[in-house]
């Protein structure tokens, strides 16, 4: 995973709560089974409104969402951290995250910063009132700076410190293998597996 | 130290504790796949040269896209296909157990754990799709993860987290004929909102809980997601070993006897605190439906749509009136008289054997609608052949609808099982989304007596509405 330690880019003001995952990109742009080329299917079914906010010429280059509440709730679709990523996304701002979509976010390396739906809402006239304003997000002070508006925001510990080193989540875990091993000789015998069942 | 349900399982499971903002390192029991999620971490798995560690421990069904009719043909759509045929591919590189399409252990993968006996009390049980809470019924710890996550399991058979915090949703009382375990649910998701359970897991406790089958447990724990919780949990009784005894998976002999000792220590201590409680009546529950496009949105049958006028917050009220714009509902209209096109009983929410059965006594002696397409979507291919056992199928085609094969089919619509713009379902599966169903679809959530009372009076109904 790429480090993320400060990002720049135009912000692009998403005054809706709610915002689902099949809103994020719909069942039917899942089906490829690579992990790139998501950008069509994002908000695919507002993209096809002209008065939609990344249809406007200021906002089509943006690279930090400020989003409503409760961003990313719905399914589990990580499709929806990449058809972010690959339209140019590095950073979600909302005053509240779905855990999963959040969880999705840090594996990946968007950010997803946690600021007060007050400073939501300051950000988002700023940005309507002067559209391509650029936003820039700093992990190593965890502020959100747009002109002379400055605001904090929030996000889990242990996902700042592996997205400012960049580090793999495997990797990490692979260091404890003796640790595993030494757990599954305790499991009881009677846990199930998966072996094929006899035929009956 | 006193604990609830979900801390005895997370402690049981503690490979290492982290130290600081470290979090925990928790290993897992039971890794279900599906073609959707899955394909990018195998590739990931490739690309590092790692394997799966536990294999045995690992089952792959295919369920998103699958097609409900013809399924002897190949998959109509080239990129269905290829997703399908990739699981395949990787299932036999990595030495997984599959059970495709038309196999007779093929079905929706919440579907298919508990009939096999995976699913046990106690055990920690993950899958790349968010409706991995049903498995919270027995329970076990069952969320969703991402396809990262999915790839980590793989690779490790463990998952770096922070404890979730915990909940009780308590349902006192006992509920009245012609109300279900979705009325429960889809109440406590209106009571405390999509976003209210983020970051818990929701003990459902209560008479009314215990009172519940194994199905209409799965039921209520499936849609914890849709209450923003990453699991929902219900402590294991007599009800869960009765289900689980004879299982293909379940322990026997000597083994039964000592799982059962064990899961009949998970239960939240007397005096354990939660970090938050919410408590319902059971009696004062009736149908409920949703009006809108999330599943917080939520009334009883008898409401009218609401007017986005009368709600204070400004976030809720301008979703509000986008969501009425979106369903093509005026306030004030009884929901009784919104007229509906579809109606879909199915899903890993309402797909099982008891779903089919309580919808067939509502549509005996009965014909659906005119106008109206009513499609029947077993969860799993066992639940098919069960429900033929018993005839359910005949009851179904002779009301006049559609009697398909296993698969999540229109609760999402990657098959296609889809509703077109503008149309409107009944629907027992989970998410009202924009769009979910199909594209410009207008979805509303229900119970399989409510789907089935509907779907006969082209109108959204109870049983009750019948006589």
């Amino acid at each position: 995973m790429e480090a993320f330690t400060t990002h720049t880019g135009v912000g692009v003001p998403l005054r809706r709560s709610n915002v689902d995952t099949d809103q994020i990109i719909p069942a039917v742009y899942l089906k490829r089974v690579t992990r790139t080329g998501f950008e069509d299917g994002l908000f695919a079914a507002w993209r096809g409104d002209g008065q939609f906010v990344l249809n406007q010429e200021a906002f089509r280059a943006g690279s930090v969402l400020v989003a409503g509440p409760d961003f990313g709730t719905g399914s589990s679709r990580e499709h929806a951290v990449w058809a972010l990523m690959d339209y140019g996304f590095r950073v979600v701002i909302s005053s509240r995250f779905a855990d999963i979509f959040r969880g999705n976010s840090g594996k990946q390396g968007l950010v997803a910063a946690e600021c007060s739906q007050s400073d939501v809402e300051l950000l988002w006239k700023l940005l309507e009132n002067d559209p391509g304003t650029e936003v820039t997000v700093d992990l190593t002070k965890n502020t959100v700076v747009a002109k002379d508006f400055t605001a904090p925001f929030t996000v889990d510990e242990y996902t700042r410190w592996r997205l400012l080193e960049g580090l793999d989540d495997i990797a990490l875990t692979l260091r404890h293998a003796d640790d595993i091993t030494e757990f599954e000789q305790r499991r009881p015998g009677w846990l199930p597996t998966t072996e094929p069942m006899p035929a009956s | 130290m006193s604990r609830t349900l979900a801390e005895k399982v997370w402690e049981a499971h503690v490979v290492r504790h982290g130290s600081g903002a470290e979090p925990d390192l928790l290993y897992i029991d039971l890794h279900l796949l599906h073609e959707v999620t899955s394909p990018q971490a195998f590739d990931g798995l490739r690309l590092a040269g790692r394997g799966i560690r536990r294999p045995d421990l690992t089952i792959a069904t295919e369920d998103h896209n699958v097609p409900t009719i013809d399924i002897d043909l190949p998959i109509a759509d080239p990129v269905s296909r290829l997703q399908v045929e990739t699981l395949r591919k990787n299932c036999a590189e990595f030495g997984v157990r599959l059970h495709p399409m038309g196999d007779v252990e093929q079905g929706i993968v919440h579907v298919v754990g508990p009939q096999l006996g995976l699913t046990q009390p106690g055990m920690t049980v993950v899958c790349g799709d968010s409706h991995t809470s049903t498995h919270g019924a027995f329970g076990a710890l069952a969320f969703g993860i991402g396809t990262s996550e999915v790839e980590h399991v793989m690779a490790t058979q463990t998952l770096p987290l922070r404890p979730f915090k915990t909940m009780a949703v308590t349902v006192d009382g006992e509920l009245k004929p012609g109300v279900t375990a979705k009325d429960i649910i889809l109440a406590v998701i209106a009571e405390i909102g999509t976003g209210g359970g983020q970051g818990y897991v929701l003990e459902y406790r209560g008479a009314a809980i215990e009172a519940l089958s194994m199905e209409a447990r799965m039921t209520v724990c499936n849609m914890s997601i849709e209450a923003g919780a990453r699991a929902g949990m219900i402590a294991p009784d007599q009800t869960t070993f009765d289900y689980l005894e004879g299982r293909p998976h379940a322990p026997s002999g000597a083994d039964w006897d000592a799982a059962v000792e064990y899961w009949k220590t998970l239960r939240t201590d007397d005096d354990a605190e939660f970090d938050a409680e919410v408590r319902l009546d059971a009696d004062e529950l009736t149908p409920f439906v949703t009006w809108g496009t999330n599943p917080g949105q939520g009334l009883p049958l008898s409401a009218s749509v609401p007017d986005p006028e009368a709600i204070g917050d400004d976030n809720e009220r301008v979703a509000a009136e986008k969501a009425l714009t979106y369903m093509g509902l005026e306030p004030g209209t009884p929901l009784r008289d919104i007229r509906v096109d579809t109606v879909f009983l199915g899903s890993c929410t309402n797909g099982r054997i008891e779903d089919l059965r309580a919808a067939a006594d509502v549509l005996r002696g009965h014909k659906v609608a005119e106008n109206v397409r009513m499609l029947v979507v077993p969860g799993s291919m066992r639940v098919r052949a069960q429900a033929e056992s018993e005839g359910l199928h005949e009851v179904f085609l002779e009301a006049g609808a559609e009697w398909r094969q296993a698969g999540c089919s229109m609760c999402l619509g990657m098959n296609p099982d889809q509703l077109k713009p503008g149309e409107r379902s009944a629907s027992t599966s989970n998410r009202n989304f924009e769009g979910r169903q199909g594209k410009g679809g207008r979805t509303h959530l229900v119970s399989p007596l409510v789907a089935a009372a509907t779907a006969v009076r082209g109108t959204l109904s109870s049983p009750a509405d019948l006589v």
